[in-house]
């Protein structure tokens, strides 16, 4: 579940992230403070949502920044939960406890924007 | 008991700025362990002062600091301060300062159900904690507000994180953009209750003036004008009118004019050091001149003068001042003298203010002057020239240095009343004054006042001779007005030619005495000669009287014997008798 950000190999990490591309590969990380209600809700709502349109094709993780602080700047998080998707561009941060699903398959390109 | 009384006067600890007036203005600094709210327009320096009060914090108060910036990245604001003498990464190393950009990009952001900003708040204090700040800044977190929609969370986050920031004890400078018309546009100061600074930023006659303002100290006493700053390379310098205080120091030792003439007016003595000086004239009165003398005097001391000079170069001066018969070339050789010369309308009024400031610090001079103030007013209202004036006599004061200010007085004005209204503020004033009379002006000097000291109450004339400035003694004309110049060559010479008639009248009577004894004596010697005659005379006459008795008798005898024969018996008895 977990990748590795730091590779060895960048010209390799280049190739998979362009092969994750091609194949609509889903690289997620969901930031949360601690068990809240939001946090849990948070996590139920992403987790079905993947298996239910993402099945096989992403990563997900989830990071709890009461015991990884030092994330929150690097991920540039200022509200909980958050949950970051990295891959496929463009890069989107999804704020809430995600139970409105709608806004959240839009904002994953699962779903066509209402113009 | 005890501690119930400890607790009803509790004194504001108060976080000291290090920026130089803020302090003196705050009373100590920004409430510690509390928010400060510091608004105004962009561009007015709230990033600076805020980033100032974290670097002076790490580095003068052993206070470490956490910036989190909201507007810039790390790598500008590194290089903004920079070029302002900081060197954030080396404090970032030191682990005295934490830098965090946060990016609020709306267009990544969607939202999607409910939300808080604890995110922020670990960020936060995982800063706070790995570092142990005591400062923190957040600049401008009202982007927030442009980057989240749903106000209603902000709100009630902000507010939480406020008070988050106080039970943290940190102490806080938050900073805000100004609305249109409440102090920030999205009304921060609803939450930040204790300090409320405001930057503003003008531009009056093409110059633009910064000004800081105390909108609300709460628990303390704070200084409640508007006081201009600046910004340069050693960052921002707040120069408070008074520093609210008129605490300096006061010597009782003097300082020589220069002009033995001038000290006798003041008892012979001089100004007092660190006492500040006004000459004021209308143009050509000998200002400059004056001022020259001060300067020489100064030099000859041995102490160190800066003369600012806004009107003339250096050259000009020192050549004009040869022509008076004063060499002040030779202290400038001897780095006794500098001259800063420079157009007043280079630069603004805070400006030269610090230049004035810079150049004091580093020439380190016991007199200062400044030749002219009026050339200011082309710089600002007299306000704002009093106000400065004020500050840099403030300072002067504090730093124990005699400045001596010209000021120009133009023709028609009421001569009493320098264009830049600041008599009040000088501890002597002399004015210069041109006296137009017999086709003649001539100068004459006033001591209007000289604080503490007796001073006199004469008016002198003022003579530019090529051995320099001579004051003499003003003679009064026969009805009361002043006679200077030639007319008072004119009195002179008559009093030189009265004097010789009564030298000569006080000898004419003395040789009258001597004729009138000369001529009793030769009286004296005449009823002298007189008396001998007559004194021969009568013992002439005495002696005639006795040889005619003598006579008479030896006629008788005589007869007597040619009638011896008839008279013996007679002559008998006589000679019986």
């Amino acid at each position: 579940m977990k990748r590795n950000p730091a590779s060895e190999d960048s010209t390799a990490a280049f190739e998979q992230t362009l092969a994750q591309i091609g194949d609509g590969h889903y690289v997620l990380r969901l930031y949360l403070t601690g068990h809240t209600n939001r946090s849990l809700k948070a996590v139920q709502a992403v987790k079905a949502l993947c298996e239910q349109y993402l099945k096989g094709r992403y990563d997900l993780e989830v990071v709890d920044l009461c015991d990884q602080p030092e994330r929150a700047q690097a991920a540039q998080i200022i509200a909980a939960p958050t949950l970051v998707k990295e891959l496929p561009p463009p890069l989107r941060r999804l704020i809430g406890d995600l139970t409105n699903t709608d806004r959240v398959l839009i904002a994953l390109d699962l779903k066509p924007r209402k113009n | 008991m005890k501690k119930e009384i400890k607790k009803q006067t509790p004194i504001l600890p108060k976080a000291p700025t290090g920026i130089q007036g803020l302090d003196q203005l705050t009373g100590g600094g920004l409430p510690k362990g509390r928010p400060t709210l510091l608004c105004g327009s962009a561009g007015c320096g709230k990033t600076l002062l805020a980033m100032e009060f974290l670097v002076r914090g790490a580095t003068q108060f052993g206070e470490p600091g956490v910036f989190m910036a909201f507007e810039e990245r790390i790598e500008e604001l590194a290089q903004n301060f920079a070029s302002l003498g900081h060197d954030l990464n080396a404090l970032v190393a030191q682990k005295k300062l934490a830098l965090d950009f946060v990016r609020v990009e709306r267009s990544e952001i969607e939202e999607a159900g409910e939300y808080d900003l604890e995110g922020l708040f670990i960020r936060l204090g995982h800063s706070i904690d790995r570092i142990g700040a005591k400062r923190v800044v957040l600049d401008t977190i009202e982007t927030l507000f442009s980057g989240l929609t749903n106000a209603a969370i902000l709100r009630a986050e902000l507010r939480r994180l406020f008070r988050w920031l106080k039970d943290r004890g940190v102490t806080a400078i938050i900073t805000g953009e100004r609305g249109e018309a409440t102090l920030t546009r999205y009304g921060l100061e609803e939450y930040v209750a204790d300090c409320v600074i405001m930057l503003d930023h003008r531009v009056s006659e093409n110059m633009s003036t910064r000004r800081l303002r105390i909108v609300k100290y709460r628990g303390s006493s704070h200084g409640t004008g508007e006081y201009p700053f600046l910004i340069d390379e050693a960052g921002i310098s707040l120069l408070p009118i008074t520093s609210l205080g008129l605490k300096h120091p006061a010597s009782t030792e003097r300082v020589s004019s220069g002009l033995p003439g001038l000290d006798a007016m003041m008892g012979g003595l001089g100004y007092y050091r660190g006492s500040s000086v006004l000459v004021s004239g209308t143009a050509g009165s000998g200002k400059t001149s004056l001022s020259a003398h001060f300067a020489a005097a100064a030099a000859a001391r041995g102490e160190r003068c800066l003369w600012f000079a806004f009107e003339e170069s250096a050259n000009q001066i020192t050549r004009n001042m040869r022509s008076i018969g004063l060499d002040l070339e030779r202290p400038v050789r001897q780095g006794l003298l500098r001259f800063h010369a420079e157009r007043p309308t280079m630069s603004g009024l805070e400006m030269h203010l610090v230049t004035m400031h810079k150049q004091v610090q580093e020439f380190q001079p016991r007199v200062v002057i400044i030749d002219p103030i009026t050339n200011f007013t082309a710089l600002g209202s007299v306000l704002e020239i009093k106000a400065m004036l004020t500050r840099l006599i403030d300072y002067f004061k504090q730093q124990q240095i005699t400045a001596l200010f010209t000021s120009l007085n133009s023709g028609g004005r009421a001569e009493e009343a320098p264009e830049v209204g600041v008599s009040s503020l000088m501890d002597t004033w002399l004015l210069l004054r041109d006296i137009e009379s017999g086709a003649e002006r001539n100068r004459v000097l006033h001591l209007l006042k000289s604080r503490g000291m007796a001073h006199s109450n004469q008016v002198r004339e003022f003579l530019l001779t090529d051995r320099g400035v001579e004051l003499r003694n003003v003679y009064l004309g026969p009805s009361g007005s002043l006679l200077t110049g030639s007319a008072r060559g004119v009195l002179e010479a008559q009093e030189q030619a009265q004097s010789l008639v009564r030298e000569q009248e006080a000898s004419g009577r003395t040789r009258a005495l001597e004729r009138k004894r000369a001529a009793l004596e030769a009286q004296v010697a005449a009823l002298r000669a007189e008396y001998g005659v007559e004194e021969a005379e009568l013992q002439r006459g005495i002696a005639q009287g006795a040889a005619r008795t003598a006579m008479l008798a030896s006629d008788r005898v005589e007869m007597g014997r040619q009638r011896q024969a008839v008279v013996k018996a007679t002559l008998k008895t006589l000679k019986t008798k």
